[in-house]
C-alpha cells in the first residue's frame, strides 16, 4: 500500500499519526480496566464487575465520561499557559516516540536510521513537562514533588541508555526495524528463536537492568514515592483535575506501553513469531509484538500490587550506586562476548 | 492531606502540617513538622479532633453498666478488650466471683479481638508503605473474625457484649466449632504474611533502623504492649500482673531482638505484633478446650451496681498496650470519676522523642509502627 | 515486693512520719497523700531509690472534690524491677490549684498533666508546654469539674440545642 511508503503527503501523514494514536487510546482503556482487574485478583477480590455486564469491561469508558464532564479548575495564581500546556506536552512526548516503533514487518511510522536515539531524546521531554506542571501549579509541594519526579527520571535515564547501548553494540544499528529483522529465524541452539536475549547471556543481565529502569522511568511501584497517596506531597499532579489529570494518566500509560514495546523490540524479537515460519506475516507480526509488549506491561502491574515502595534517597542510591556501574560493566562484558564468539 | 505554609522567605526551615485527614486508618491526627529540607527537626502532635467526652458521660449516666457501650467506642478497633478492662474493675469493686464459663468465653473473644486488631494494625502499616496487597489479605481474615462476633454478639464492630458479672447473652451453638475452624484456617496465613511482607527487602529497608526507641526512654514514657516489647522488654500484663484466668494458659511473650536492624526500631514493633498472632491462637485453642459446657452466663450479674466507697486502678493488656481504668466510687449508683488511661495517648506523646532526624517518608513509618487509634487518644 | 503499708513505712523512715497520711476507702486500694511543696522531692526519691525503683508512672488523673472544694491529682506508679505499686495523691484548693510538674521525672506526665490542666484547671508549675490538649485553645472553662456549665457560644456557634 503506497500510503505506507515514506511519502510526506498530507493523507499519509495523517494516517501515520492516527494509527499509533488509536493503538494508544484503545490500549489505555483496556489497560486501566486490566490494572483494576489484576489488582483485584491479586488482592483476592473481583475488581470492577458491574459496568457493562461481563466483568465490568466498560468501566474505563464510564470513568472517561466522568472525567470529561468535570469542572475545569485552574489555581488563581498559576501560570495559565504552562499549566494548560504541561499535560499535552507530556502526552505528546510519549506519543511522538511511537513513530519509530516497528509494529509489524509491513508497518513502521517512520523508518529512520537513528530510531533508538530519536526515541530516547523525545522521551526526555517527559521530564521537562513534569517540571513545567510542578512549577506552573503555584504550589510549593507540587514543585517539590515535580522536582523529585524529574530527578528520578533523569537519573534512571542513564541505566536505560546504557542497556540500550549494550543491545546496539550487538546489533550495530540504531534503526529499530533493522534490529527486529536481525532477530528473525530460529537458529539459536537449533530450535530456539533468534531473539537477542537468547544470543548473549549478558543481555539477560542487561534486560533486568533495563526493566528496573523503565519501572522507575514510568513512576511505577516500587519507585512511585513522588506520587504516592500516603506521602506528604501528592506530587506534580496535585492541582490538576478532570480531563487535564486524565491526560497525565494517559501519558503515563502510554509511556509504560512505549517502554515495554521498546523492551520487546530490543530483547524479545519484536514482531517475529517464536515459532519461526508458523504464524508469521505482517498481521501475525503485529499480534506477536503487542503480545510481548502487553506481557511486559502485565509484569509491571504485577510488581506494583506486590511490593512496597522505596524511599527517595534509597531509590537514588539504587540508581547511582548499583545500576549505573553494573550496566557499564555489563556493556564491557557484552562487547567482549561479541568479540570472542 | 492539607498543606499549610508560613511565609518562609529567607528562612531555611519550613513548617508544614501533616493531617488532620490521613489516607490510612489512623484517624484525625495533626502533626506539625519543622523541616530542614527532607529532615525533620521537630514534630508536634496535635490531638483532640475526636474528643467525645467519655469521662464526662461516665459521670452523668445513671448507672455503672451504662458506661460499657462508651468504653467500646474509645478504641473502636479492639472494642472487647476495652469492655473487659472496665467490667473487671467494677467486679473487683463489688467483689463478685464470675462463673468459669464466663471467664473462658471472655478470654476467647478477647483474644479473637486481639488478632483482629493486630491484623488491622499490620495491614494499615503495609498500606502506608505502599504494599497494597497484604492489607487486603489481612482484612479477609479479619472478616472471618467479625463474622464469628456477629454470630455471637450481634454486632461486627462495637459489641456491648460484656456485662458486670457476666455476659449479655450466651454464645451461639456453633461457637466452639467456628472458633476451632478459624484457628485451623488462620495458622497458614501467618506464614503467608511473613513471606509476603515481613521479610521483604524493600519493607525492611523502609522500617529497620528507623524510629529507634531505647529501653530506658520507653519505660520513662510508660510505653506498654508491642511498643515496649519491641524494645526488648519482656513485659506483658497477662503474665506479669495476671487478671481473669490468663494464668491458666501456656503462651510465650515475643519480644523484639533487633533481628534486622537496631533493637527497638519500627520493624521490631511490627514483628512483635505478627508473632503475637500465633500466641493468641494458642490461648484460644486452650481456652476452647477447657471451656465448661454448662453454666448460666448471666447468673452473677447483680441487680443493682452500688460499690462501696473507694477507688481502684485496674489495668489489662489491650492489643495496643496497657489499658487502665481509674474508678472512684462514692457509694452512689453514679460513678464519681472514671479515667481511662489509654495506651495510644501515651505512645503518641513519645513521637517527638523518637523521630528527630528522620525523613518525611520515615514519619509515616514511625506513626504506623506505634499503631495508634485516635478514638483511644482523644476519648 | 512491698505493699502500700510497707512502702509507707519505708518512706516514713526517710521523710518523717508526719509528712504523709495513708488512706483508703471501704473497697479498693490505699493511697498516700503528699503535700504539694514536697512533691517533686518525694517523686524523685520514689523513682531513684534502689529498693523502690518506681520507674513507671502508669497514670496521672485530675479529680475534683466539690465537697472539700479541692482539686486533686492522683498518681499511679509501679516498678518493673520490683513489681510493686504505689498510688499517691496531692490535694490543692480550687482557688489556688498549683502543683509542681513531674514531667522531668516521668515523661508520661507530660501529656497527662496537660489533660489535667485542660479538664480541671490545675496549674502545673514548671511544665514546658502548659497548653490545652483536647479542647480547642480558646475554650473557656474546665469541663470535668462538677460545677461546669458549657459556654453559650464558641466562635459564634451555639453549644446548646
Amino acid at each position: 500500500m503506497n500510503l505506507f511508503a515514506n511519502i510526506t503527503s498530507l493523507p499519509s501523514i495523517l494516517l501515520h499519526a492516527a494509527i499509533p494514536l488509536t493503538i494508544i487510546l484503545v490500549y489505555a482503556l483496556v489497560a486501566i480496566w486490566g490494572e483494576r482487574k489484576i489488582a483485584g485478583f491479586i488482592q483476592d477480590r473481583l475488581g470492577p464487575m458491574r459496568v457493562g455486564g461481563f466483568h465490568g469491561w466498560a468501566q474505563s469508558i464510564a470513568d472517561l465520561l466522568k472525567l470529561i464532564q468535570k469542572e475545569d479548575i485552574i489555581p488563581t495564581d498559576a501560570s495559565k499557559f504552562l499549566f494548560k500546556f504541561a499535560p499535552f506536552m507530556m502526552f505528546a512526548a510519549s506519543y511522538a516516540a511511537f513513530a519509530v516503533i516497528p509494529f509489524s514487518s509491513g508497518y513502521i511510522g517512520s523508518n529512520i536510521n537513528i530510531g533508538v536515539f530519536y526515541l530516547l531524546a523525545v522521551t526526555s521531554l517527559l521530564t521537562l513537562s513534569i517540571i513545567m506542571a510542578g512549577w506552573a501549579s503555584n504550589n510549593k509541594w507540587s514543585l517539590l514533588g515535580g522536582m523529585r519526579s524529574a530527578a528520578q527520571m533523569v537519573s534512571y535515564e542513564v541505566p536505560t541508555i546504557a542497556t540500550v547501548l549494550t543491545v546496539i553494540v550487538v546489533t550495530g544499528s540504531l534503526n529499530l526495524m533493522t534490529v527486529t529483522e536481525m532477530q528473525a529465524g530460529n537458529d539459536t541452539l537449533g530450535f530456539l528463536p533468534n531473539w537477542l536475549i537468547l544470543q548473549n547471556p549478558f543481555l539477560i543481565v542487561a534486560f533486568i537492568i533495563f526493566f528496573i529502569s523503565i519501572l522507575a522511568e514510568s513512576h511505577r511501584v516500587p519507585f512511585d514515592l513522588p506520587e504516592s497517596e500516603s506521602e506528604l506531597v501528592a506530587g506534580y499532579q496535585t492541582e490538576y483535575s478532570g480531563m487535564r489529570w486524565a491526560m497525565f494518566m494517559l501519558a503515563e500509560y502510554a509511556d509504560m506501553l512505549l517502554l515495554s514495546l521498546l523492551g520487546a523490540v530490543l530483547f524479545f524479537g519484536g514482531w517475529n513469531s517464536p515459532f519461526g515460519e508458523f504464524m508469521s506475516g505482517p498481521t501475525w507480526g503485529f499480534f506477536w509484538f503487542m503480545l510481548k509488549g502487553l506481557l511486559l506491561v502485565f509484569v509491571m502491574m504485577w510488581i506494583r500490587w506486590t511490593l512496597p515502595r522505596y524511599r527517595v534517597d534509597q531509590l537514588m542510591h539504587i540508581c547511582w550506586s548499583i545500576l549505573i556501574p553494573l550496566s557499564f560493566i555489563n556493556l564491557v562484558f557484552v562487547a567482549l562476548w561479541e568479540l570472542i564468539f | 492531606m492539607t498543606t499549610d505554609t508560613e511565609n518562609t522567605i529567607g528562612k531555611r526551615e519550613m513548617t508544614i502540617n501533616m493531617g488532620p485527614q490521613h489516607p490510612s486508618t489512623h484517624g484525625v491526627l495533626r502533626l506539625e513538622l519543622v523541616l530542614d529540607g527532607e529532615i525533620i527537626n521537630k514534630v508536634t502532635p496535635f490531638i483532640g479532633y475526636l474528643h467525645r467526652c467519655f469521662e464526662k458521660y461516665a459521670e452523668e449516666v445513671k448507672d455503672y453498666s451504662k458506661v460499657i457501650p462508651y468504653t467500646d467506642r474509645m478504641d473502636y478497633v479492639s472494642a472487647i478488650n476495652q469492655e473487659h478492662g472496665y467490667v473487671l474493675g467494677i467486679e473487683r469493686m463489688l467483689e463478685i466471683e464470675v462463673p468459669d464459663r464466663v471467664e473462658h468465653i471472655r478470654v476467647i473473644v478477647a483474644e479473637l479481638q486481639r488478632i483482629a486488631s493486630h491484623l488491622l494494625g499490620i495491614g494499615a502499616f503495609g498500606l502506608d508503605l505502599g504494599a497494597f496487597t497484604p492489607f487486603l489479605y489481612c482484612f479477609t481474615e479479619r472478616e472471618k473474625i467479625l463474622d464469628i462476633f456477629e454470630r455471637t454478639t450481634g454486632a461486627r464492630l462495637l459489641y456491648n457484649y460484656m456485662a458486670v458479672g457476666g455476659l449479655m447473652r450466651d454464645v451461639h451453638d456453633d461457637f466452639k466449632k467456628d472458633t476451632t475452624e478459624f484457628v485451623k484456617t488462620f495458622r497458614p496465613k501467618i506464614k503467608e504474611l511473613n513471606d509476603l511482607l515481613s521479610y521483604n527487602e524493600i519493607f525492611i529497608k523502609r522500617t529497620a533502623n528507623i524510629g529507634v526507641l531505647p529501653e530506658k526512654v520507653a519505660i520513662n514514657y510508660a510505653a506498654s504492649g508491642p511498643v515496649l516489647r519491641g524494645s526488648g522488654v519482656k513485659w506483658d500484663l497477662r503474665k506479669n500482673d495476671p487478671y481473669s484466668i490468663y494464668d491458666r494458659f501456656d503462651f510465650d511473650i515475643p519480644v523484639g531482638t533487633g533481628e534486622v536492624g537496631t533493637l527497638g526500631d519500627c520493624w521490631d514493633r511490627y514483628i512483635v505484633r505478627v508473632r503475637e498472632l500465633e500466641q493468641s491462637l494458642r490461648i484460644i485453642e486452650q481456652a476452647v478446650e477447657a471451656m465448661p459446657d454448662e453454666g448460666d452466663v448471666m447468673e452473677a450479674i447483680p441487680k443493682r451496681i452500688r460499690p462501696k466507697e473507694g477507688e481502684l486502678y485496674v489495668r489489662t493488656e489491650s492489643p495496643r498496650g496497657e489499658l487502665g481504668y481509674y474508678i472512684i466510687s462514692d457509694k452512689s449508683a453514679n460513678p464519681f470519676r472514671i479515667k481511662a488511661r489509654t495506651p495510644s495517648f501515651v505512645h503518641l506523646s513519645m513521637l517527638p522523642a523518637i523521630s528527630t532526624g528522620a525523613l518525611i517518608a520515615d514519619m509515616v513509618s514511625i506513626v504506623g509502627s506505634i499503631d495508634i487509634v485516635l478514638g483511644e487518644v482523644d476519648r | 515486693m512491698k505493699n502500700t503499708e510497707e512502702l509507707f513505712e519505708y518512706l516514713a523512715t526517710h521523710f518523717g512520719e508526719d509528712l504523709f497520711t495513708i488512706e483508703g476507702g471501704d473497697i479498693g486500694e490505699k493511697w498516700i497523700t503528699i503535700p504539694a511543696e514536697r512533691l517533686k522531692e518525694v517523686a524523685k526519691f520514689l523513682r531513684d531509690d534502689d529498693s523502690l525503683l518506681l520507674d513507671m508512672l502508669m497514670c496521672l488523673s485530675g479529680v475534683h472534690y466539690p465537697d472539700d472544694n479541692e482539686l486533686g491529682v492522683t498518681y499511679h506508679t509501679h516498678s518493673t524491677e520490683n513489681s510493686h505499686k504505689l498510688t499517691f495523691k496531692v490535694r490543692v484548693s480550687v482557688d489556688n490549684p498549683v502543683v509542681p510538674s513531674l514531667e522531668s521525672i516521668w515523661k508520661t506526665a507530660d501529656w497527662h498533666e496537660r489533660e489535667a490542666y485542660d479538664m480541671f484547671g490545675i496549674i502545673f508549675e514548671g511544665h514546658p508546654n502548659h497548653t490545652r490538649i483536647l479542647c480547642p485553645d480558646d475554650w473557656e472553662g474546665y469541663p470535668l469539674r462538677k460545677d461546669y456549665v458549657p459556654q453559650e457560644f464558641y466562635q459564634g456557634i451555639t453549644t446548646r440545642e
